[in-house]
């Protein structure tokens, strides 16, 4: 790491003396401007969700509330059921994570830690379900869906977004699970440990890392999507956030403060949890994007 | 020999729930996608087998189906060649260790974490006839002040051009260059730190280095990112839904045409004509990118 920053450092510092002052000036100008065309956007929906219709379209379009209109909170809370929304969501998003990454690190385990002809070839085949979009999925499993009576439920966003989670969740955990050293599960075989004892109390707890990442991609890809959310759950008190949303915005259309509102809500925990972890989140985007 | 029949039950069952998902949700429903394709059906009771006719009549004049192909190719073309040089050219920026990297990388990188629906929700108000945009414009002078408010998202625009589907394009861009530039960035870093100060002692310039040292070494990323970007815009469905609705001619792309045929018009034999199509699109241009960069090794 030492190294690698003084190298960096030794480069940049070749940089100053070799290109001039002003093309750095352009550079850093034109990367600010990108920085505020992405931010200033969020600032906005932001001050909005704290104004009422004069000051968004008329007397104070661009600057912060003159008056603080917190009662466009309460609206979105009660009559827009932002909360329950909420708790949709957190529940589908968590359930659906840790059925992924179940059924990723069992199937990774069979594949990477037992020997047997046909493990790479199982591989290649789950590995076939990157380029297969939704889309594709989601007429038939509505229909088993409706067939089953199990639209209207957790259930059927939560089987569906495991599913579509799992050749990511898959190809992270065994390029992670390749890396731990065999002669773990062989000192574990000689202790007497079978490989279901083996899987559980030595390779699920060394997955940590593998784990992160897949929950980071599982969680933004179940907690964004909207045309399974929209189709197959329609009623209100089980919708999750971004079709309840879309519901909420269809009732709101004279009042913009409410909707800022909450977007507003909807935006604020995903951008608290990235400030936190932004290194991490950006770091499993890359591991996911690289393997792919 | 106990110990080997043993291991098959132990592969089998730590297998079984991948299994089950993967087939369940992916391989039966694409098989059934496929045979569905040929018949007439509402979903329910009797089906009647068509032949080709599903896909005959996407073609044809009601459902207009090769011009929700031609729309989703426009936005494929606009990604490739404005979105992903932009997320190319922030990234070399980048990736050069400039001052306030982690602090421009973060920022850039926000947007994708934000939902799709939010986003365009956030967007119907800056395309808003009174929204900021035609503010913005209003204050900069570039909109006169005797001239109307431009109409973004209008179905048919002031002129009888309509400007929906450029205007969906947007939040896309804004939305995932940060998605490319973050791929891109980390292919910079991986740049060996000594073949970029060899070139800079040899006397190359910074622009120099970038196309002749960092651009080559990057080719895997940029095929991944090419391939992401005519998929995804092959796919897209959220930001079109929200800012045009999934009835929407003039923003008409593949998804919503399934949405629409599905959800309206309860022709599930025609929508699995539309998944057929889709995916087989997808792979397509993934087979078709790919090679492509291989030809030019």
């Amino acid at each position: 790491m030492a190294m690698t920053t003084s190298k960096r450092n030794a480069i940049s510092s070749y940089q100053v003396r070799k290109s001039s002052k002003a093309l750095n000036v352009i550079i850093w100008v034109f990367l600010a401007l990108w920085a505020v065309i992405n931010l200033f956007p969020l600032y906005w929906m932001f001050t909005f969700s704290l104004k009422d219709n004069d000051q968004i379209l008329r007397s104070n379009r661009f600057g912060l509330p003159r008056e603080w209109f917190w009662s466009n909170y309460q609206k979105a809370m009660k009559a827009g059921n932002i909360l329950n929304y909420f708790k949709n969501s957190i529940i589908i998003t968590l359930v659906a994570i840790i059925i992924t990454i179940m059924a990723a690190m069992m199937a990774s385990y069979a594949m990477t830690r037992i020997e047997w002809r046909g493990s790479s070839m199982m591989n290649k085949i789950f590995m076939l379900g990157i380029t297969i979009p939704i889309q594709a999925s989601i007429i038939p499993v509505y229909l088993v869906l409706s067939k089953l009576e199990l639209l209207d439920s957790y259930v059927a966003l939560i089987v569906p977004y495991s599913a579509f989670s799992l050749t990511m969740a898959i190809l992270i955990c065994t390029g992670f699970m390749d890396q731990l050293p065999k002669d773990l599960d062989e000192a574990a075989y000689i202790d007497g440990c079978g490989r279901t004892r083996v899987f559980f109390s030595v390779i699920v707890p060394l997955m940590k890392p593998a784990v992160a990442t897949t929950s980071i991609y599982t969680f933004l890809q179940c907690w964004n999507e909207l045309m399974f959310a929209q189709t197959f759950n329609t009623k209100k008190e089980i919708m999750t956030l971004p079709a309840g949303i879309q519901q909420l915005t269809g009732s709101y259309t004279v009042e913009w403060g409410p909707i800022g509102a909450a977007l507003t809500i909807a935006t604020f925990p995903t951008i608290f949890v990235y400030i936190l972890l932004s290194r991490r989140i950006q770091e499993s985007f890359i591991a996911g994007a690289i393997k792919g | 020999m106990k110990r080997k029949n043993l291991d098959k039950l132990t592969i089998f069952m730590f297998l079984l729930p991948a299994l089950l998902l993967f087939v369940g949700i992916l391989v039966a429903p694409l098989i059934s996608s496929a045979y569905n394709s040929f018949f007439n059906w509402k979903g329910f009771g009797n089906k009647t087998y068509l032949g080709w006719k599903n896909y005959k009549d996407l073609f044809g004049e009601e459902v207009k189906f090769s011009k929700a192909i031609w729309h989703a190719l426009e936005l494929a073309g606009l990604s490739v060649f404005i979105q992903l040089p932009l997320s190319l050219l922030l990234a070399l920026l980048l990736g050069r260790g400039i001052k306030g990297e982690r602090f421009f990388l973060s920022v850039n990188f926000m947007p994708v974490l934000i939902s799709t629906v939010v986003i365009g929700q956030l967007w119907r108000k800056i395309f808003d006839p009174e929204g900021l945009l035609n503010a913005l414009l209003r204050v900069t002078k570039i909109l006169g002040e005797n001239e109307r408010n431009i109409l973004w998202l209008a179905e048919k625009g002031t002129n009888g051009k309509s400007l929906l589907l450029f205007a969906c394009f947007i939040p896309m861009l804004w939305q995932y260059v940060g998605y490319h530039m973050l791929l891109m960035y980390a292919g910079v870093k991986s740049v060996d730190p000594s073949l970029r100060e060899a070139a800079k002692i040899d006397g190359a310039t910074d622009w120099q280095v970038d196309r002749y040292v960092v651009i080559p070494s990057m080719k895997q990323i940029i095929k991944v990112s090419v391939i992401f970007a005519v998929t995804g815009s092959l796919k897209a469905y959220d930001l079109i839904a929200v800012l045009a609705e999934i009835r929407t001619e003039a923003a008409a792309v593949p998804s919503t045409v399934l949405m629409n045929r599905m959800s309206l018009y309860g022709q599930y034999g025609m929508g699995s004509a539309i998944s057929v199509i889709l995916i087989l699109l997808c792979f397509f241009f993934a087979i078709f990118i790919g090679a492509v960069f291989k030809e030019r090794e």
